[in-house]
């Protein structure tokens, strides 16, 4: 019981608690009491959750836990009814749209794997890459070295080197989830969300994709949502397991996973 | 410098190159065929023939405007003809002031249908376009103006899909009622035609038809360099990502609605020169300019060519219309009948049009050498 997070009682009565004034300074991500409902049903509902800088969190819990539609909070793609979301200490994640949250420093991974299929896997980076996001200064863009090395680079951390030149829609599955975390990479966030990096990847892409996570957090935090067990094992980070849209269990994996009440509605089954 | 580079990514296509030399080779041959070489010789190009393909090559305009929009972005206009109409009716009012005292009824100021209506005074919106300048800005104000209101409404509200091409058909039909309002101030039912003169020289001349026939080969050039360099741009990467995966471009951090807005304006621009350039080498313009089923045609000549691949709708363009000039003639009852069939027949066999099916052959071709090549090594082994 002990395990699970602290609620704060009342969002409102909780904004204006000076200790937590202090507190979100602290985190680089902090969600505190948030709802959201569609058409009467609550997909997320009094939801906390507090990411450190550099730290890297796996997200569990059984479908329709609220995975997702917690990171389409964080990313701006969904309003919550009520409750703070709150980045980088200040930043009102509620009063922003996609892009300018993307232009903050939060980068999204979805579920299946969304690459620009018919560009080649050098243009998918290169359209991630840092920096200018307007359209018409793109018509007057030149190629030049200092992108097509930082280009390389990422091609090298994501194992694409050799693809560079090919259509995204000719990669395996596998090698187009590296791709949407390569570009991911590009846009260099201060934050990853990654959702189900591993469903469809054989055991060795698996294992594979777990040590680049790692490698990732080195320098970013990465909030990972997965259902696969294994791989959260081998990432070994803290694990939150999500349930009915809020959250049930918080610890070591080993910590979670002998929780009773995980067990029954997620582990067990 | 910066603009050069720009043009030179347009160019870079093989595609384009061949098309804009066969273009430049047309804008030459064809005034060469129709005055030196003697009428009986048979080569000899009619003059009627001249505006008949000036017709066509605006058409081809307006259909390399719409793969800018339909075969880059995915964004299905079946509303594209409102532009080229558009543009055509402001060319149309600065032909109708050049008439002046010349019309049946004499009014120097008012065109006659205004006359005849018992119009007082000229409308406003009427006011400037004596002046050829004014006209020309007009012919690309206007659409470009309606494109943008509209796609700023429709993208930032994300509008898109099925649902957007119902409200580009809706556009369109909206506009054909309110241009055959009598009391709307351009001519109602019957247009605005009976033109005399376009910057002093008369429409109806041989030498002015060559040289707007020129004009045309001209501006459907630069358009096509300027579109594709626009396409071969990091912008137009950025278009067909928008294409390919809209959420995607907004998490990395572009906003679509605009990357998409300024495609649709640029089309609408172009779509606009091509009506206004129209308009003098059919010699009317009238409200049947709007009707969706033209939009709809539009679609199918961009689909016949190739969607996505700029030449192709060109030659989409010219040769479903020269296809209709020619069937209208033979079997005029039959020429929907073959319209449908063609784009049913397209849409199933010819999914990328013909140019799509150039690239195939090419492709197959390479394909069986590489594996000719291949056996031999073997058997050499």
């Amino acid at each position: 019981m002990n395990d699970v997070m602290e609620k704060t009682p009342d969002t409102a009565a909780g904004s204006q608690h000076p200790a937590h004034r202090e507190h979100k300074a602290k985190f680089l991500l902090y969600l505190s009491g948030v709802s959201v409902a569609f058409d009467g049903f609550k997909a997320i509902n009094n939801l906390s959750l507090f990411l450190e800088p550099g730290e890297m969190r796996a997200i569990i819990g059984p479908n329709g836990a609220g995975k997702t539609t917690m990171m389409d909070i964080i990313t701006g793609k969904t309003r919550p009814d009520e409750g703070e979301v709150f980045f980088d200490g200040d930043i009102d994640l509620t009063k922003h749209d996609e892009a300018d949250i993307a232009n903050m420093g939060i980068g999204r991974k979805f579920q299946k794997p969304t690459v620009f299929e018919t560009l080649s896997v050098e243009d998918n980076i290169l359209l991630a890459l840092a920096g200018q996001r307007r359209a018409l200064p793109a018509l007057f863009y030149r190629s030049n070295a200092a992108d097509m090395a930082k280009i390389g680079e990422i091609l090298d951390t994501v194992r694409l080197s050799d693809r560079r030149q090919d259509l995204a829609a000719n990669l395996s599955h596998g090698q187009k989830q590296w791709l949407e975390i390569g570009m991911l990479l590009a846009q260099k966030p201060k934050l990853l969300l990654v959702d189900e990096p591993v469903a469809g990847m054989t055991d060795s892409e698996t294992e594979e994709t777990a040590k680049l996570l790692r490698e990732i957090a080195r320098e970013q935090s990465v909030v990972v949502v997965e259902h696969d067990m294994h791989f959260v094992r081998e990432l070994g980070v803290k694990v939150t397991c999500l349930h009915e849209g809020s959250v049930l269990a918080e610890g070591s994996l080993d910590h979670v996973s002998s929780n009773q009440k995980v067990i029954d509605v997620y582990l067990g089954r | 410098m910066i603009f050069g580079h720009f043009l030179k990514q347009g160019l870079a296509s093989r595609y384009v190159q061949v098309a804009v030399l066969i273009l430049l080779a047309v804008a030459v041959m064809v005034p060469v065929l129709n005055l030196a070489v003697p009428p009986g010789n048979p080569f000899h190009l009619p003059d009627h023939w001249v505006p008949l393909l000036g017709k066509y090559l605006c058409y081809a305009m307006l259909a390399l405007a719409l793969d800018l929009v339909w075969g880059f972005c995915g964004i299905l206009s079946l509303g594209h003809a409102a532009f080229f109409a558009l543009g055509g009716y402001a060319m149309g009012m600065y032909l109708m002031r050049q008439i002046g005292s010349r019309g049946v009824y004499g009014n120097p100021v008012l065109p006659d249908f205004m006359v005849f209506l018992n119009y007082k005074e000229l409308p406003w919106f009427w006011y400037g376009f004596d002046n050829f300048w004014f006209a020309a800005l007009m012919v690309v104000a206007v659409p470009s103006l309606l494109a943008f209101v509209f796609g700023w409404l429709a993208f930032r509200s994300r509008v898109a899909g099925v649902y957007l091409s119902i409200i580009t058909q809706a556009m369109t039909y909206a506009l054909l009622l309110a241009f055959f309002r009598n009391d709307m101030g351009f001519g109602g039912n019957n247009g605005l035609t009976d033109f005399k003169e376009i910057i002093g020289f008369d429409v109806s001349a041989g030498s002015t038809r060559l040289g707007l026939f020129v004009a045309t080969a001209l501006f459907l050039i630069a358009s096509l360099v300027i579109i594709s360099s626009v396409v071969a741009s990091k912008y137009g990467k950025i278009l067909v990502a928008v294409r390919d995966a809209e959420p995607r471009t907004r998490f990395i951090g572009y906003r679509p609605e605009n990357v998409k807005l300024f495609a649709f304006v640029l089309s609408a621009a172009i779509a606009g020169i091509a009506g206004a350039l129209y308009v003098p080498q059919v010699g009317i313009i009238n409200p049947g300019e709007f009707a969706p089923a033209n939009s709809i045609e539009v679609v199918v000549w961009t689909a016949v060519g190739g969607r996505g691949t700029l030449v192709g709708p060109i030659l989409g363009a010219i040769l479903v219309n020269a296809g209709k000039s020619w069937f209208t003639g033979v079997l005029p009852e039959f020429w929907l009948f073959a319209l449908g069939g063609l784009f049913i027949f397209v849409t199933l066999f010819l999914p990328k049009g013909i140019l799509g099916l150039i690239g195939q052959v090419k492709a197959s071709a390479r394909a069986r050498r590489e594996k000719r090549a291949a056996e031999q090594q073997v058997l050499a082994e």
